[in-house]
């Protein structure tokens, strides 16, 4: 694993209205890390996603993707808020799957994968086709190709969404709450899914999870957030068998007993 | 006069006001899409003239807006024969509703779509056209269903500037024979089918764009 940081946040500050969601924020991810963000809900953890998908802006400080700015670019040697095609640019980097899944109900299963990558990347057909194929079958939905989503199980529409984002090949994935809206017997086959995938630690990984015993699985690195600090951050063996802060050891005995 | 030739004088009526409703309707399509556009993603200033257009023609009367473009355009030089001035009018007056049905259509489209398609990288032409349109327009055909039907009992009023439409056709008749009975029955009918065969284009329409959306009918 290289050391180089693919995700930096310096300074970062954001707000909702008069809600401070981070002041002066420090964050980064090494390149084919897989990050955990565990903590209460409302303490940030997924505006930081939301930030990094672009689909939230920020108020202050900056964020580097890749070595580059994500919210702002170089203009006459200063740096300025980025503009569409940039941020077009920088998307490339990212993929997200979001907790209610945002599949395409109009498109079958198939053209929810081939769609982005045909239209977006430019991919023929064929050959957009092919890596669904190949997707549908990583995620164990093969069968599956021509169904409309509304037909799928809340756990086969997942596997669906990590197919199409990958079907983008991001180097950074964004799993947002992934498994928050299914029934209990649905999580497993999605987080199954996630553990293939982070065994072979092809690609950094950002999850925000309720699932503790799988962030402790999966994960380099485990950060507990609140109030939109990261109060504590460490392997995962350690914050979950010795957290340090009391706060840390407060959620995780409410959450594991 | 007999009935068989009542029913074939108001048929004549029955064609123009078909072609009116043919012409107008398209017109109609394209002021909502186009304005409902611009109130929802233009710049101040054409959200602004979306507002306008809406304010204007929405509130107030379309027998005046009718009579605007048929008889005052004239005086600023600007003459329209009275088919144009009708399905302009007509035209205008419901793409101005049909407006408000494009904006609520789209903004009912769940805002998790919208993330997607950042997400993916779509510009934001292609997502509207690929992802929002096609499911915002399943919610736009049963409110654009009556809209058409409201246009098609509102190209009565067009008979006000010489068209011999159904209207006035039953007019003529009616003044000449004064088989009232006879001839607004028959009238009634008439439009009756038009909105009916409007209503069931309509319907059909809606089935064929909710596939897959699981609402609206057939899946």
């Amino acid at each position: 694993m290289s050391s180089h940081p693919i995700i930096e946040f310096k300074n970062v500050s954001k707000r909702f209205g008069d809600t401070s969601i981070f002041n002066d924020f420090n964050f980064s991810v090494k390149e084919n890390e897989i990050v955990s963000i565990i903590g209460p809900s409302g303490s940030g953890k997924s505006t930081l996603l939301r930030i990094l998908m672009t689909l939230e802006g920020i108020d202050g400080g900056y964020i580097n993707v890749n070595g580059e700015s994500l919210w702002h670019m170089p203009w006459n040697g200063s740096y300025v808020p980025a503009s569409n095609k940039h941020l077009h640019k920088m998307r490339d980097h990212l993929g997200m799957v979001f907790q209610h899944f945002n599949l395409f109900p109009h498109m079958t299963v198939k053209r929810n994968i081939t769609e982005a990558p045909m239209r977006v990347k430019g991919l023929s057909r064929s050959e957009a086709e092919k890596n669904a194929e190949d997707l549908l079958e990583l995620v164990g939905l093969a069968d599956k190709a021509d169904s409309y989503p509304n037909d799928l199980s809340g756990g086969q529409k997942q596997r669906v969404g990590i197919a199409r984002a990958l079907a983008m090949r991001p180097s950074i994935l964004l799993l947002d709450e992934i498994t928050s809206a299914l029934d209990p017997e649905l999580v497993d086959e999605v987080l199954d899914v996630i553990r293939n995938l982070a065994k072979e630690q092809r690609f950094t990984m950002l999850l925000v999870t309720h699932e503790m015993y799988f962030a402790r699985e999966v994960s380099d690195r485990v950060c507990f957030f609140d109030q939109g600090r990261i109060v504590e951050e460490g392997a995962p063996e350690d914050i979950f068998t010795s957290p340090k802060e009391e706060r840390t050891k407060a959620f995780l005995n409410a959450y594991l007993n | 006069m007999e009935f068989g030739e009542i029913v074939s004088v108001l048929l004549q009526g029955a064609v123009v006001t078909i072609k009116i409703v043919a012409m107008a309707l398209p017109l109609a399509a394209a002021m909502a899409f186009i304005f409902g556009l611009m109130r929802l993603y233009g710049g101040f200033p054409l959200k602004q003239l979306a507002v306008v257009y809406i304010e204007f023609f929405r509130g107030t009367s379309a027998l005046i807006q009718l009579y605007w473009i048929y008889f005052v355009l004239p005086l600023f030089g600007l003459s329209i024969d009275a088919m144009t001035a009708g399905v302009i009018a007509l035209g205008l007056n419901i793409g101005a509703y049909g407006t408000e049905v494009v904006r609520g259509a789209i903004s009912s489209v769940p805002k998790g779509q919208f993330e997607a398609s950042v997400a993916l990288n779509f510009t934001p032409s292609q997502s509207l056209r690929r992802i929002i349109l096609p499911q915002a327009l399943v919610g736009m055909i049963p409110p654009f269903g009556n809209l058409a039907i409201e246009l098609v009992k509102a190209t009565s009023l067009v008979s006000l500037i010489t068209i011999a439409d159904l209207t006035f056709k039953a007019k003529s008749l009616a003044d000449m024979t004064l088989q009232v009975g006879e001839i607004f029955g028959v009238v009634l009918l008439l439009y009756f089918v038009i909105a009916q065969c409007l209503a069931l284009c309509f319907r059909y329409l809606e089935k064929r764009l909710s596939k897959g959306l699981g609402r609206g009918g057939v899946k």
